[in-house]
Order: C-alpha cells, then sequence, then structure tokens
C-alpha cells in the first residue's frame, strides 16, 4: 500500500494558533461540547504525540467517544479549535481514519465484508466516481491484513463479533490513513482477536503512524499503550503511560465525580465574572 | 375478458410508475425510514395545492417544485416535532403528515374544487384513464401517464448511478460518511427530494396513498429475498414490475369471480399485489423464508438423530448400554425421544449412508458406521470430562449437557478438548481414540 507523508509545513500554516503544535497528528486546544446546555467536554487541551499508540480512558459518560466525534468535525462544538498536523480537520481528511463503535451500523445491511473494507476507499475517491477494480483489491490487502480475507463474500451478520471488529479495522486500514482514531476497538472481542487487533495497531505503529483508542480495560493499558489520556469531561491527566497513568490519576477519574463537577463549576463562574454560589 | 393494447399501456404505465417509486423506496427501507415514505408521500398534497393557488398555474414543474419544497420541510417538521415535542419519530411523522395532507384536502376542496385536482384522483389515482391522455413524442402518440413516470424512473436511475456509492454509505454508515467529507445529511436531502419528486409523479397514476405501497414494499420483499445490495435493488424492480402486472389482471379476472363486471381499481389491486409478494417473498425467500428455516430446522434435527442413533448403537455394541437384546428400530424410535418422522427419516438416512444395516429386525453398525460413531462418542467424552474436571458441573449433570454439545463440536474444538489425550471419561468408560 503507498503511503502518504501528512503535509507538514510548519511556517505557513494559516490559522494555527501558538497554543497549537505543528507536528502533533491530532492538537485540540479549549474544546468545549455541550448537550442541550450540559457540559460533556470541558475546556480540553491535547497534543497527540505523533507515531505513538494512545489510549483515552475514562469512566462511562466521561465524553471518549464525544472527544473523537468532536474532532473529526462530526457533531458541534460549543467553542474551541481542532488542527491535523497543524491544519484544520476539513483540508486532512484524507490524513484520517475513523473506526465508529460496532453498535452504531445497522450488521443487517446488505452488504458484504469486501463491500464494507471498501468503502475505506471511498474518501480518496471523492463525490460520485465510482468503485472499480482497483479500490476492490486495496480492499482486499487490508481484509488479508487483520486474516479476514476468506470471509470477504460473507454478508457481514454472519460474521462474529470480533470478525465484525475487525472488518471495521481492514476498513480504517484501506483509508490509508496517517492519524487513526478508532472508538472501542476492543470491546467485547474474544482474547485472540484482541491480539490480532493490537498486532495490526503495532504494525501501524512501526509505520510511524498515529493511533488513538478509546479503551475501557485499564489492565491492559500499560501493556498495548505509549501514551495515555485521562478523560472525564476535562483531561485529568495526559502524557507517557509511565508518567501519567498513575493511581493518584486514576482515582481523580474514576473515584471523583463530585470534585469534578465542583471545579468546573468553579471555573464556570470565575470565567462568566459571576460569584460561586 | 379480451386483452387489449388499452391493457398493455395500463400495466405499462403501473410497471414505470412501481419502479420509479419502488428506488428510492429501497434507500428509505435499509436506512429504517420506510415511514418517511409514507410522511413525505402524503405531504407532497398539500405542495401541490398550495403551489397552484400562489401561482394560480397547474403547470407541471410548478407543481413538483412545490411537492420538493414541502417534501424538504416535512423532514425538517419531523425532525422538529420530533425534538420540540418530545415525541418518538413515528408520532413526530403521523402528526406532520396526516396534518399536512388533510390541509391539502382542505385547500383543494375550498379553492381548487373545479378545477384540475380532484380528491377521488388524488386518492385513487387513475391509472385506468392514463391511455386516454395521449401526448406526442417524437411522432409517436404514447400515454402523458407514460412518459411522466418513465420521466421519474430515468432522474432516479440516473441519480442512483451517480451516486451509487455516497447513497450506499451514508445509508450504512453515516459517521464514517461524515469523517470523509461526504454529506450524510445533504444525501438524505437528496433522497427526500427524490421522493417527493417521484411521488408528485405518480400522484395522478396511482393517488397519494397507494403511493406508499410503491414505495416501501417492493424494497422490504426484495430484502428478504438477498442480503446484497446491487441484487436487492435489482429484486426490488422486479417485485415493482410484478406487483403491476399482477396488480392489472387481478382488478381484470377478480371481478368475475364475485359476479362483477370490472370496477376493480388497478393501482388497488397493484397495492395488493405488492403485499402478496411481500407475503410470498417472507415464505419462500431463499435464506430468510419460512419454509427455507422449517426446511433447515428439520435438516438440523435429522442430523441429531441421525448422530443419536450412531451413539446408541455404539455404546450397545461397547456394552455400556444395558440390554442384551439387540436394537430393534422400535427401539431405537422410543430412545431418540424425537417425531415419528424425524425417526423414521433419521433411520433411513444412516441405512442409505451404508453406516447401519438391518440384520433380522436388529440394527447393526456398519465399519464406516462405527468410524463415525466412535468419534461422536469420543467428542461425548471428551466434553463430558472437560465438564466435571474443568467447570465442576454434578455428575448427574454431565450426561445431558454433553449430548447437546457433541452435535456442535468443531474438529478444531475437539482438538483442544483433547489437550491431554485419551483416558477415561468421568463415569469410568474409555474414551476412544481418534480415528484412523
Amino acid at each position: 500500500m503507498p503511503t502518504r507523508e501528512p503535509e507538514q509545513n510548519v511556517t505557513t500554516s494559516p490559522g494555527l494558533g501558538p497554543e497549537h503544535s505543528p507536528r502533533s497528528p491530532l492538537s485540540i486546544h479549549d474544546l468545549t461540547v455541550a448537550y442541550d446546555r450540559k457540559p460533556v467536554l470541558w475546556d480540553v487541551d491535547l497534543d497527540v504525540p505523533a507515531g505513538e499508540l494512545v489510549t483515552i480512558v475514562g469512566p462511562n459518560g466521561a465524553g471518549k467517544s464525544t472527544l473523537l466525534k468532536a474532532a473529526l468535525g462530526l457533531i458541534p462544538v460549543a467553542s474551541g479549535t481542532v488542527r491535523v498536523f497543524g491544519k484544520p480537520m476539513k483540508s486532512q481528511r484524507s490524513l484520517v481514519a475513523y473506526v465508529p463503535q460496532r453498535e452504531s451500523v445497522d450488521w443487517d445491511f446488505p452488504v458484504t465484508a469486501l463491500d464494507v473494507v471498501t468503502m475505506g476507499r471511498y474518501g480518496a475517491l471523492g463525490w460520485c466516481r465510482p468503485v472499480r477494480r482497483r479500490q476492490k483489491n486495496e480492499a482486499m490487502q487490508a481484509l488479508e491484513r487483520v486474516g479476514l480475507a476468506d470471509m470477504a463474500s460473507r454478508q457481514i451478520s454472519q460474521l462474529s463479533g470480533g470478525q465484525q471488529q475487525r472488518v471495521f479495522l481492514a476498513r480504517a486500514l484501506a483509508q490509508d490513513a496517517q492519524l487513526f482514531l478508532m472508538d472501542e476497538p476492543l470491546a467485547s472481542v474474544d482474547a485472540a482477536t484482541e491480539q490480532a487487533i493490537v498486532d495490526v495497531l503495532r504494525s501501524l505503529r512501526s509505520e510511524g503512524r498515529t493511533v488513538v483508542v478509546v479503551h475501557h480495560d485499564l489492565q491492559t493499558v500499560n501493556d498495548y499503550f505509549d501514551s495515555v489520556i485521562l478523560l472525564n469531561m476535562r483531561v485529568v491527566a495526559h502524557g507517557p503511560v509511565e508518567t501519567a497513568f498513575t493511581p493518584e490519576a486514576l482515582r481523580q477519574t474514576y473515584g471523583g465525580q463530585l470534585t469534578i463537577l465542583s471545579e468546573a463549576s468553579e471555573r464556570l463562574a470565575r470565567s462568566s465574572g459571576v460569584d460561586h454560589p | 375478458m379480451t386483452w387489449q393494447i388499452y391493457d398493455t399501456w395500463v400495466v405499462i404505465v403501473g410497471a414505470l410508475c412501481a419502479m420509479a417509486c419502488a428506488l428510492p423506496g429501497a434507500q428509505l427501507v435499509l436506512r429504517r425510514r420506510s415511514m418517511m415514505g409514507d410522511a413525505i408521500s402524503h405531504a407532497v398534497l398539500p405542495g401541490v395545492a398550495i403551489a397552484f393557488l400562489v401561482t394560480a398555474s397547474s403547470d407541471p414543474w410548478v407543481m413538483i417544485a412545490g411537492a420538493v419544497v414541502i417534501g424538504i420541510l416535512t423532514t425538517v417538521l419531523v425532525d422538529f416535532v420530533q425534538r420540540a415535542g418530545r415525541t418518538e419519530v413515528g408520532a413526530s411523522m403521523g402528526i406532520v403528515f396526516t396534518a399536512l395532507f388533510a390541509l391539502g384536502l382542505v385547500l383543494i376542496r375550498l379553492f381548487a374544487d373545479d378545477v384540475h385536482i380532484d380528491p377521488h384522483v388524488v386518492i385513487y389515482g387513475s391509472i385506468e384513464l392514463s391511455y386516454l391522455d395521449q401526448v406526442d413524442v417524437f411522432g409517436w402518440s404514447i400515454p402523458r401517464g407514460a412518459v411522466v413516470n418513465g420521466a421519474a424512473l430515468l432522474i432516479n436511475v440516473i441519480l442512483f448511478l451517480v451516486f451509487a456509492k455516497e447513497l450506499k454509505l451514508t445509508a450504512f454508515d453515516e459517521s464514517l460518511a461524515a469523517s470523509m467529507g461526504f454529506r450524510p445529511r445533504l444525501v438524505q436531502g437528496v433522497l427526500m427530494a427524490m421522493t417527493a419528486v417521484t411521488a408528485v409523479m405518480a400522484f395522478e397514476t396511482v393517488g397519494s396513498i397507494l403511493v406508499v405501497a410503491m414505495i416501501v414494499v417492493p424494497g422490504a420483499s426484495a430484502w428478504l429475498m438477498v442480503d446484497r445490495y446491487g441484487p436487492m435493488l435489482a429484486w426490488t424492480m422486479a417485485f415493482a414490475v410484478g406487483a403491476a402486472v399482477l396488480g392489472h389482471l387481478a382488478a381484470l379476472i377478480v371481478p368475475g369471480w364475485f359476479g362483477f363486471d370490472g370496477g376493480m381499481s388497478t393501482s388497488g389491486a397493484m397495492a395488493v399485489m405488492s403485499g402478496v409478494l411481500f407475503v410470498a417473498a417472507w415464505t419462500l425467500s431463499p435464506r430468510h423464508g419460512l419454509i427455507a428455516r422449517a426446511w433447515a430446522r428439520r435438516q438440523l434435527a435429522l442430523r441429531i438423530a441421525k448422530e443419536d442413533i450412531l451413539g446408541l448403537l455404539y455404546r450397545f455394541e461397547e456394552g455400556t448400554r444395558q440390554g442384551d437384546e439387540p436394537l430393534s428400530a422400535s427401539d431405537i424410535r422410543e430412545a431418540l425421544s424425537v417425531s415419528r418422522s424425524v425417526a423414521v427419516g433419521a433411520l433411513r438416512g444412516v441405512r442409505g449412508a451404508g453406516q447401519v444395516t438391518v440384520v433380522s429386525d436388529r440394527l447393526q453398525l456398519t465399519d464406516d458406521g462405527r468410524v463415525a460413531a466412535r468419534a461422536l462418542v469420543r467428542t461425548h467424552r471428551l466434553w463430558e470430562r472437560f465438564l466435571w474436571e474443568r467447570l465442576g458441573l454434578r455428575p448427574d449433570h454431565l450426561h445431558g449437557t454433553a449430548d447437546r454439545l457433541e452435535h456442535f463440536t468443531s474438529p478444531s474444538m475437539i482438538e483442544e478438548l483433547a489437550e491431554h489425550d485419551e483416558g477415561e471419561d468421568p463415569h469410568g468408560r474409555p474414551i476412544p481414540p481418534a480415528g484412523e
């Protein structure tokens, strides 16, 4: 598969404020997202390091999926900016691959595994250009890479949960991106599938690509990932796993819902100049 | 009853109309938004009425523009009512389209009663009269209905070809589509506009209520038949044409059965036939159909019964089963506790496969049968050992569980079960070695 170098024009990046690192595959500044005026993400600042396996962990409802969706521009944000290799997401879509949660699609949809993986090539094709043999071949290579070549012509509801997850992974591989954003790719898969997926993630890293994974299993964070983002509405801690993934940070992320809320409302009060009740 | 050129044109107009409607309908069905077709086809009526009142012209382009505007407005309103009214999407569709439809009827009654739009036609369509209204196309005189519905079909086919992958992707995975820069909302808007245009063009032919059957049913039937995208669209077209042909035939023939002379609505009969074809697909579909599923269940029951027969005979030969009389066919039937027809079928099966012979009314394993039976008993006892040693099941619970699992164990799983090979099962019976 041909790999493209990400555009990294440090000197003339339009609209790149000093707060964004131009080398970071994904740089998020001051991001706030609210549903019905209730904040889901609060003032998130992040620079994802290049060429690493990065995980986002946090309790249910911490805004992990929302962070990925907001970064991709799939949902409206209240404030904040997102830069991909120093430029707005809009102009960098071809460098980004997204793996949504498995439950987000209808697996009864009348398509084969190969059809789904071929969808990974649609972005490169652009509007109205038809799928040709070449795209199918590229999709087939991606399926081979996740070990599902012999399942190519199966309708997708006939695949096991782990196989469905690998089909989604193959579709992301077919996108041939530099930055991968994956929402729970290891959720409810068996041990063998988990290992197979992690192997693919590692091979992506060895090719210099950056992978951000929403993850739920704290036990495996140390084994699988280089960097960690501990998230609970705001970024509690962020950095290399060895330094950032501490018991204290975990306690703050998972244990102290109340403290975080009170902190947030304090900040809110301060920023709007209203006294805290 | 004689077939006339008139009948041919009714069928052609009906088929063109049904195909034009079914194409966007198939997409709505796949998006689980079938009701949207219903909503839009109803909402088109006030669109046409308002367009007529505002411009005082019955120019078809004005009507179509009115329908498109109101079609898009319906989608927006349904969204709005759902959020503002805190209702589920089905209820908000019900609120929006019934209100709009009623508004349309009222407007027509009030202001346009004496002009082109006739409520009767609005509801039932006038496919039977389409032959009378002919236009010149390149020197040919053909019914206007064929031209109008043919044009709708052509537009839809072109849009489906041009936006083939966009429609497919946004229907399957909106968020991936959006992350790639395809705009799911825009594509959905185009689809809704297509549906609205098609509905208004189909209006005169089949009316605004029966058009719902044309939009939704062929796609739903097709999805029962196949689970590939392209073939599903092909089946959709086939079901649409089938409904048109069978519908007109039914309209001609069925009244005769009850002593009437014609007078049955062709568009009504087409909608009924759509339903009949849906039931046929539901019954006969190769994978999801009633018959296919019943057949698959019977095949499974037969396989299990055949395997159980082999197991019984093996245990008898081995001497681990009580009784010294060799087993007869009726002993087997009793021991299997399955329906008589499955037992008879299974016995016939194992004899036909040369696994069991009958010697003076007594059943015996052949060499082939013994190999198969040994493998089965091996699987059974490996399971018993596993359940006993690893899961700690009580001894009296082992047999029943192993009895079910033995029929669904793949070779690779047998290998894993047999990791520390051979030996005895928890009841002290030998686990037969793997086959030669």
